[in-house]
């Protein structure tokens, strides 16, 4: 019943995108459209969330319906791990319509977006809904080309057909190899239902190049390193909503389909596969977030800092992978918790930030942040929300990225207990990662926050910014709220994560509902606890009193003057810091090691009027070690084998003729 | 009733911690004075700058925000939530269980964040000076502190500073080089991150040496009142954190008594003398580091915590 | 009782492991001398140690020729020939000095997981050493590829040895001649080593390795 229900919502959203090809060019195309994905999707929020709650609604038989392959028929389940990610995609989609109520305004190509919105939203849902391969791998490609669509929707600007052309590539490199995973999957006989699948038991090298094509392809979805580089190029040059979808949304249903694999399909893991998920997590955390300190463009500093959460995400699940190598479901419990709790969480705030970059760009025109400032003073309430989703996302109490981040280090701090040494060693270090990434990002995101939102305008377009319309408004207060509430309750979110684990890792976190002061306790009340009520009632009360006691006894005296800065206060905004200068100690501690940072200074000499120019050279070393060899390797033989263009008709049968005799040969070796 | 005199309890060590952390500044300002020959400021002194501010008229820069206001409120609720949750004199009260170790260096996070974004604020290059090297000294001393973290965590078996404290008070600890190194590292994060020397200097106010001072640049009247108490606080909960993890000797355990709370409270007064005592002399000592030092100074400090986290293992293996 | 000797003991090889860090991070030539007579001394300590719970008194020896001979005469005599060399600046590494400590955790983790497993039959005193003495001699070792300057690489081979004089100890049974040939070849080796070294600053008024790799005789 409830599958039925979600497919209906999905069939509501294909027919919106038809429809949306028709009414493009009315003016009111637009409210029609997002007015009816936003019920959709939160109908199909309800339904999943309900299914999630009350497990009871969860069916075991899959849906069959008579589309795709002829004797397969398309197969539709819902479970507990499906449920949890329906919650996710359709929550972003549902917060995503709201804001293009009103962003949708000034979109500029409405044509183009229209029919393609509602289209990636059912490829995300039908990618959760699958339970057979061919459904998953259609749904999966669907999913990539509707929001290839949309990155082209601005095509003529400069450097988006590029970006459009590299995340081609990309998508296409992923489906290969998830191609080649389901194949395997499948077995020889072929049985591409979900249901098959699980039954078959792979010999332990088949499960490892299972696990590392599925981990090639839905990593490369979800941007791990080396992968990732068509993540900053393609998430900024869509429409800010669907960047939002794109870096909060489908890098999750990536993550799904790894998961997918990995913990339900593959039988039980090796412990060497989570040590190597895990080290992949950790680096990509830190590489994530050192390319976004570097980065000045508002949209490609959050599309790296996606990469670093999946990082986090996948460091979690890593960890999961070994512990249940190693037979402690409990622990595999409680990384597999942190790493789905992350998900949820990052979906709710990366959204929010890309609704206020995207806030920021209609108010101003501009990403670069070098050019805004001072706009804390014009769109209060954006900047409001903006701080929130900051402040959520380098994980701070009391908001929910410091939940799920304290869940990983308890993960992590369970390590002695792993028998093998490597694994050891590894944990603590791939635990050093994960702290340093989360100290870079909490500095990325003062820089985001401070060089766009506060100081002096250093433009004209930043000095006249007005704030953006009710509906963006309404929808970043949605997500806002919901990250204060993620991060004071958690004890609910991770309660309703339990059938999730119990499912995937066969144990879940002790009940947290009956705790007093709803706090949290993922092992045993000696080990650890967090209550984020209480630390956040604390932090309220403290900053209340302390405030009260101040304007009672002190001088409520206040005076308004030019800035002290020394006694050398200058009237140029240019004199402030930029987001170069803010990163620039850390560019010196790091970056002359990971992307080879070189500084220039041409200094004219005494005399010249010129003014000195600085130049800060970096290098992404996986584009110099990794791409361009290989896209050079790519262009070699494809220049070789463009001879064959040009062959004569008898060269062309003797290519016929002489493959046909090798499989003639072959077969006859085979006998 | 109980839940009465835990609650008292609890409020006791609040206002404890808020009373004592002018004074500690105070005696170590007092200690260096005497050990370089002057006599120094009063012992009472930072009460009576933290009364003069008090009384004293805001001046509020034209292009500061509501952040700006606020910031320094946000600041001190962090700080003194984060001090009141280290046991100084009992262990177990009634909030301890709020939050471990990690939360606790995440709200000191928190604080840091928003006086950051408040130097920021004004668009002026000394808050911008200021906000980056913070951050800086930030990303390589909260890894570091979260690596001493672990150590002591993977020792004691769990995250809650009490019960931390609980198992370092046990023999079976014995004298293991992974708490030395944990040691040194924690007392190189906490001169970090306090800004004193050899990191910053807390007495300068010339722009190439300024990394807090540079943040607070524009701040004055109550507002800088409740900064300044927030940087005292904040210092008295790195000393705290020392005392009770690697001296956890006379700390009360939780519903002794009366009896057992003020003698936690004399011992504690003794351990705050001893490292005020030593921060001085140390300071005294050496000199100040140039700014791109301070990454081989912290990255030490990070490797003596992941050094100390594997040498665990080696030890006590049977 | 027992429980105090194997702390200390403990506490003496992670010392030694914790020097050997603080020789990697020096930058000036007389920290690294004086770190290095700190590395003899804590070696000497330890050696004294295990002599007094093992009950075997010709460790004494040992250590006190540890102490005299290389935390006295030797740090004494490098001290004269850095200044008489002129060459009492700083070092010159060959990475940076961040990317070779990380180097050598993961040597320490990795001298960790080679020797902890293999001794599974041991004693917990005599595992323990073994695993940090692996360690010192393979900081040594990354000491030695990783500075240009000779005196800071011969500092780096004199480290490997006490890295050996530890394990030797803590595996229960090194007779005192190995020890006095063994002391004596480093001296020897010293000797020579300080020959070359003012030979080679005659000749190239300089005694950065590197420079020296111009010089080598199939270039032609």
């Amino acid at each position: 019943m409830t599958v039925e229900v979600l497919l209906w919502c999905v069939a509501a959203l294909l027919v919106t995108g038809v429809a949306a090809v028709v009414l493009a060019r009315r003016r009111s195309a637009t409210v029609l459209v997002y007015g009816a994905t936003l019920p959709a999707s939160v109908i199909a929020l309800a339904v999943a969330g309900a299914a999630l709650l009350a497990p009871a609604l969860l069916e075991g038989a899959p849906l069959i319906l008579p589309l795709g392959l002829p004797w397969l028929g398309a197969h539709f389940r819902l479970d507990a791990l499906a449920a949890f990610f329906l919650v996710v995609v359709n929550l972003g989609a549902a917060a995503a319509s709201l804001y293009g109520l009103g962003y949708g305004r000034h979109e500029e190509a409405p044509a183009r977006v229209l029919p393609f919105f509602p289209a990636f939203l059912a490829g995300m849902n039908l990618v959760v809904l699958a339970d057979d391969a061919f459904t998953f791998l259609f749904a999966w490609e669907f999913m990539s080309l509707s929001s290839w669509a949309l990155v082209m929707a601005h095509h003529r600007r400069a450097g988006n057909a590029a970006a459009g052309y590299i995340y081609l590539l990309m998508a296409s490199f992923g489906t290969l190899a998830l191609i080649l995973a389901f194949g395997l999957l499948s077995g020889p006989v072929g049985g591409y239902a979900f249901a098959e699948i699980r039954s078959a038991a792979p010999s332990a090298w088949m499960s490892a190049a299972i696990l590392a094509l599925a981990l090639l392809g839905a990593g490369s979805k979800a941007g791990i390193v080396p992968l990732h580089v068509w993540l900053p190029l393609a998430h900024p040059a869509a429409p800010s909503h669907v960047s939002a979808l794109m870096s909060g949304v489908m890098t999750k249903v990536a993550v799904y389909g790894f998961v997918r694999v990995a913990f339900d399909l593959l039988g039980t893991p090796l412990w060497w596969w989570g040590a190597a998920v895990a080290l992949i997590g950790g680096i990509t955390a830190v590489m994530g977030v050192l390319h976004a300190l570097m980065e000045h463009d508002l949209k490609r500093l959050l599309a790296y800092h996606t990469v670093e959460n999946i990082g986090i995400i996948f460091i979690g699940l890593g960890l999961a992978l070994a512990f249940e190598a190693n037979e402690m479901p409990a622990a595999a419990a409680l990384a597999l918790t942190a790493a789905l709790f992350h998900v949820f969480n990052h979906s709710l705030f990366k959204s929010l930030l890309f609704f206020g970059a995207g806030a920021v760009l209609t108010a101003t025109g501009e990403r670069d942040m070098e050019r805004l400032g001072g706009l804390i003073h014009r769109m209060p309430k954006t900047a409001f929300f903006f701080l929130v989703g900051s402040a959520a996302i380098s994980a701070l109490p009391p908001f929910n990225g410091f939940v799920s981040e304290w869940l990983t280090f308890q993960a992590i701090l369970l390590s002695p207990a792993l028998p093998q040494w490597l694994l050891k060693f590894l944990v603590p270090a791939v635990g050093a990662l994960l702290a340093l990434s989360a100290a870079l990002a909490a500095a990325c995101f003062v820089k985001a926050f401070g060089v766009t939102f506060l100081g002096r305008p250093r433009s004209a377009v930043a000095r006249d910014a007005v704030e953006t319309d009710r509906f963006s408004l309404a929808s970043m207060a949605l997500l806002a709220t919901l990250c204060l509430l993620a991060g004071i309750l958690p004890g609910y979110f991770i309660d309703a994560l339990a059938p999730v684990t119990q499912g995937l890792a066969g144990a879940h976190l002790p009940e947290q509902r009956q705790l007093d002061w709803l706090t949290i306790v993922p092992v045993a009340q000696s080990r650890s606890s967090y209550n984020g009520l209480l630390v956040f009632l604390f932090i309220a009360a403290s900053a209340g009193l302390g405030a009260a006691a101040i304007h009672r006894w002190a001088s409520s005296a206040l005076r308004r003057s030019p800035a002290w800065d020394c006694g050398f206060p200058d009237p140029n905004p240019a004199t402030q810091y930029t987001a170069g200068s803010f990163s620039q100690p850390i560019r010196r501690v790091f970056g002359t090691v990971v992307f080879r940072a070189r500084e220039e200074v041409h200094m004219p000499p005494p005399g010249d009027l010129r003014p000195a120019v600085l130049h800060v050279r970096l290098r992404d070393v996986l584009w110099d070690a990794f791409y361009a060899p290989l896209a050079g390797f790519v262009d070699y033989v494809a220049g070789i084998l463009n001879q064959v263009q040009f062959l004569t008709i008898r060269a062309y049968l003797t290519l016929v003729f002489s493959a046909l005799v090798l499989l003639l040969v072959v077969l006859a070796a085979w006998q | 009733m109980a839940i009465a005199v835990d609650l008292g309890v609890q409020f006791l060590q609040m206002m404890l911690v808020l009373a004592l952390a002018p004074l500690l500044t105070g005696y170590v300002r007092r200690v260096k004075a005497h050990l370089v020959r002057r006599q120094g400021p009063p012992l009472l002194q930072p009460y009576r700058d933290l009364l003069r501010l008090l009384r004293k008229e805001v001046v509020l820069a034209e292009s500061a925000s509501w952040l700006f206001r606020v910031a320094p409120y946000l600041v001190f609720a962090a700080t003194w939530v984060a001090a009141a949750l280290v046991p100084t004199f009992a262990t177990g009260l009634l909030f301890s269980y709020a939050a471990d170790v990690i939360a606790i260096v995440a709200l000191l996070g928190s604080a840091r964040f928003m006086l950051a974004l408040a130097g920021l604020d004004v668009g002026t290059s000394f808050g911008g000076i200021g906000a980056s090297r913070e951050m800086m000294i930030a990303s390589l001393a909260e890894p570091a502190m979260l690596m001493v973290v672990f150590t002591l965590s993977l020792m004691a078996g769990s995250t809650q500073l009490s019960f931390i404290a609980a198992s370092m008070q046990a023999p079976e600890v014995g004298l293991r080089v992974s708490l030395a190194l944990a040691l040194v590292a924690l007392i190189m994060v906490a001169i970090a991150e306090n800004g004193r020397i050899p990191v910053d200097n807390p007495a300068t106010h010339l722009e190439l040496t300024m990394v807090h001072e540079a943040m607070i640049l524009e701040y004055s009247g109550r507002h800088l009142a409740v900064i300044e108490l927030a940087s005292y606080v904040k210092l008295l909960l790195y000393v705290s954190v020392i005392g009770c993890v690697f001296f956890p000797w006379g700390l009360a355990p939780s519903g002794e008594g009366a009896i057992a709370y003020l003698g936690g409270i004399a011992v504690y007064l003794l351990k705050l003398a001893a490292g005020g005592f030593a921060l001085a002399v140390f300071e005294t000592a050496i000199a100040k580091m140039r700014v791109f030092r301070y990454s081989d100074f912290l990255g030490a400090a990070l490797m003596l915590g992941l050094l100390a986290t594997l040498l665990l293992f080696v030890s006590r293996v049977t | 009782m027992e429980r105090l000797a194997l702390d200390v003991a403990h506490l003496c090889a992670g010392g030694l492991v914790l020097v050997s860090f603080m020789l990697l991070y020096q930058d000036r030539m007389s920290g690294l001398i004086k770190t290095f007579a700190l590395h003899a001394l804590v070696v000497s300590f330890s050696v004294a140690w295990q002599a007094y719970i093992q009950q075997a008194p010709h460790l004494y020896i040992t250590a006190a020729i540890a102490l005299g001979v290389k935390a006295l005469v030797i740090p004494i005599a490098l001290h004269r020939m850095v200044v008489r060399l002129g060459i009492h600046r700083s070092i010159e590494p060959v990475v940076s000095i961040g990317q070779t400590m990380l180097g050598g955790i993961g040597l320490v983790a990795l001298s960790v997981m080679v020797m902890l497993p293999v001794t599974a039959q041991a004693g917990t005193l005599a595992r323990e050493d073994l695993a940090f003495a692996l360690s010192v001699i393979l900081l040594g070792l990354l000491m030695m590829i990783s500075r240009r300057n000779a005196v800071s690489q011969v500092i780096g081979f004199m480290s490997i040895e006490n890295g050996l004089i530890l394990a030797a100890t803590g595996a229960k049974g090194m007779p005192l001649v190995v020890e006095i040939s063994v002391a004596f070849s480093i001296l020897v080796a010293l000797i020579v080593i300080g020959v070359f070294l003012f030979r080679i600053r005659e000749r190239f008024e300089t005694v950065d390795v590197h420079l020296l790799h111009e010089h080598r005789g199939e270039r032609p």
